[in-house]
């Protein structure tokens, strides 16, 4: 990690450290918009850790945004703030101006799609979203959409659409969105309809990779502070072995995903993406399992914290694709290679 | 709070440019079978051994003055990874390159060095491992094998187990206990260097239960030992064994057993796999990409010069429940039966591999013990 990144990394950790408490967590679950939070997170620019400094935005590349999003799914924090630098990095791509305030993306599901068509100077948007992250509390959406057939990327404000209001079961916001001939801001065509779908795969997988350390920090704290039998349950072998594979899994998913991001950085990062989001995926179901099997009856509560990053891992796991989506596409890329080609193609940089 | 990071790790061009070398240098020398590779660091072969010396391929990192070639640990790493992925014959001169030479440059003396290392470079003079005993294994400081002190050196009694090529390679580095009553159960231990040549040295094959005879029995009879064979300092084998199982741990080696079943999968799945192949198959990659990019880091660390003990226990760890799931999962895809005489590759490969996979969460630190010491290295005491 290079200075300027290791201090970016203490200072999103110190910010989260700050703004996310317990109350901030439950209030949104509750529904309400942590203002504070998203205050402080703009101040410092992270949401727009992506947008080139020409736009108004910080000039960081995917390196940085893995450090700010590692960070956003380590400490759970309930803002829509990977979203938006993914969005602000799409339309920054497309050559279109990025708003300030909480932006997020459509469509999240693979079969969906919306359909833009230009009359005159503007552009109107139809089709229906779901599972829209914050879709009903963010100021504006970045979509992908097809225009005659050819993918484009489009800016959309809050209140075009209709909503039906959803949550996953971390509580955050996943709303459905109804577009029927609705006002787009602007509109440009983008290279490829894929990249939505993919980038949010890599960043769900950091914000995986950020959970799974929490949920391990959490269980060898617990395993080492609770006394069973006389003595910490953490000197039982058996309590051990079980954090020794959560610890692996965890180190596993944190490579996968910060190798996907610098390859973004460098070029195509399709085939790091696919064994990111299948590692992160896979890994969510045994750690998310080891942490409350450690944590007994206490860490099924509500008012312990586990909560808050295995009902995320829960989630995550299967948003942009499982373990399966991904793995079947990594299979069928492998098997059309054939087998003399996979090892070139795994060391291929 | 501890956590394992596993920082992404690029290879220099140098390293790239030394691939091509070695993959061209593979496509000229290695022709074995599909069944045959998939014995990789079994296989010993040491025609094999010395043309990888001539390349300059054996202690690529070691000092010039001991005919070394002063290489990155990059360089090596592709060297090995190239090797491995291929399936060629390491193992004569394996076990040399990758922890008793290193243990010689760190705790040997400099006539050792001078002795011993360049042979080894050469690749001709083979080690192997005098660890384990038959009362010994996971407990290793338990070991018993005794050298007591008498004119001129030392006389050995006692017996080493799972001793890998014993029967084949010149030198033991072999663990064994000076001092019967130490003050700490970790005390006590000497690493000596044995020349299997020695009179009172008696090595009998332990077939696997693939029948396979790489492992061996090694009894000691008034062997006797020359002073000048100790490495290291007297008492202080157990640090020094902890230093020297960090090095066997770290190595690509401990992710690649099973890559050619992998690729005999994929064969039997065509060009057009059905999903479950594809999920299956997907699934495999994704895991043996994640593990090459942990296993790269760790050559990263050893590169900066730090000493990643414990990141190279958990791609252990990690890389043996791969390797390990892969030939049932390889079952489960394919109504193949695994064959010994007939049968395609895949049949072949699978029944070899299926019938070894068991020593690999037991083979340089078994699952439980190194889950121990990663439990250790998250501050559970």
């Amino acid at each position: 990690m290079n200075e300027l990144r290791a201090i970016l990394s203490d200072s999103i950790a110190r910010l989260l450290t700050d703004e996310v408490t317990v109350d901030v967590r439950r209030s949104a679950e509750d529904g309400d918009w942590p203002t504070a939070l998203w205050t402080k997170l703009e101040e410092n620019g992270h949401p727009r850790v992506l947008v080139p400094e020409d736009q108004g935005g910080v000039g960081g590349g995917w390196l940085d945004a893995h450090t700010v999003i590692q960070a956003a799914g380590r400490f759970a924090a309930p803002v829509p703030i990977s979203e938006t630098i993914l969005a602000g990095r799409i339309l920054a791509d497309a050559a279109l101006d990025v708003p300030d305030g909480p932006i997020t993306i459509a469509p999240v599901r693979p079969d969906e799609v919306l359909k833009i068509s230009r009359t005159g100077n503007s552009w109107s948007l139809s089709g229906t979203v779901s599972r829209v992250p914050w879709g009903a509390a963010a100021d504006h959406l970045a979509v992908q959409a097809e225009a005659d057939g050819q993918p484009h990327v489009a800016l959309v404000a809050q209140g075009q659409a209709s909503i039906q209001a959803d949550r996953n079961i971390a509580r955050e916001p996943r709303d459905t969105l109804t577009f029927e001939g609705a006002a787009v801001i602007a509109a440009a065509p983008a290279s490829d309809r894929d990249s939505l779908w993919r980038y949010g795969a890599m960043i769900r997988s950091a914000q995986i990779a950020g959970a799974l350390e929490t949920v391990l920090d959490q269980s060898v704290q617990y395993a080492n502070d609770r006394v069973q039998f006389g003595r910490p349950i953490g000197k039982f072998q058996a309590v051990q072995q079980q954090l020794a594979i959560l610890a692996g899994q965890t180190a596993a998913v944190g490579a996968a995903a910060e190798t996907a991001f610098g390859k973004a950085e460098a070029g195509d990062p399709e085939f790091e993406i696919m064994v990111a989001k299948t590692r992160a995926s896979e890994a969510a179901e045994a750690a998310a399992s080891i942490a409350h099997q450690t944590h007994g009856a206490i860490g099924f509560t509500y008012e312990h914290t586990l909560h808050y990053a295995t009902r995320r891992l829960w989630s995550w796991r299967a948003e942009f694709g499982t373990a399966s989506h991904w793995a079947g596409r990594l299979g069928r890329l492998a098997a059309g290679r054939g087998a003399d080609a996979l090892w070139p193609m795994v060391v291929a940089r | 709070m501890q956590h394992f990071h596993f920082e992404p790790c690029q290879l220099p061009p140098e390293a790239e440019e030394l691939r091509v070398e070695v993959r061209d240098f593979l496509t000229e020398n290695l022709h074995d079978p599909e069944v045959k590779r998939a014995r990789s660091w079994s296989g010993f072969e040491p025609e094999f051994s010395r043309k990888v010396g001539e390349r300059g391929w054996i202690g690529m990192t070691w000092p010039k003055q001991y005919g070394g070639h002063e290489r990155t640990f990059f360089e090596r790493y592709v060297v090995l990874e190239e090797m491995l992925a291929a399936g060629a014959p390491v193992s004569a001169h394996w076990v040399a390159d990758r922890q008793s030479g290193p243990l010689l440059l760190r705790f040997g003396t400099e006539e050792q060095r001078q002795r011993f290392l360049p042979q080894i470079v050469r690749g001709e003079c083979y080690f192997c491992i005098g660890m384990s005993e038959p009362d010994s294994g996971s407990d290793l400081a338990s070991v018993r094998t005794r050298a007591e002190k008498v004119d001129g050196g030392w006389k050995v009694n006692g017996t080493k187990l799972w001793t890998s090529g014993a029967h084949r390679t010149h030198y033991m580095i072999a663990l064994f206990r000076t001092d019967p009553n130490p003050e700490d159960r970790h005390g006590g231990l000497t690493q000596f260097l044995v020349d299997m040549k020695s009179p009172g040295i008696t090595v009998r094959p332990v077939p696997d239960l693939a029948g396979q005879e790489h492992f061996n029995e090694v009894i000691f009879e008034d062997a006797f030992v020359p002073d000048d064979m100790l490495v290291g300092t007297e008492g202080g084998g157990w640090g020094q064994v902890t230093a020297e199982l960090a090095f066997e741990r770290s190595g690509p080696e401990r992710y690649l057993s099973c890559i050619r079943l992998l690729l005999e999968l994929i064969r039997e799945a065509s060009q057009d796999p059905t999903e479950r192949q594809a999920v299956a198959i997907g699934k495999l990659v994704a895991q043996l990409a994640n593990l090459r990019q942990m296993s790269l880091s760790v050559a990263g660390m050893l590169q900066d010069g730090k000493s990643p003990a414990l990141e190279a226990s958990v791609v252990k760890d990690l890389g043996a429940v791969f390797e390990q799931s892969l030939p049932g999962i390889a079952q489960d895809l394919s109504e193949l039966e695994p064959t010994l005489e007939n049968g395609n590759d895949f049949q072949q490969v699978l029944a070899f591999l299926t019938q070894v996979s068991p020593s690999f969460s037991l083979r340089g630190g078994t699952r439980e013990i190194l889950r121990g010491i990663i439990a250790r290295g998250l501050g559970l005491r």
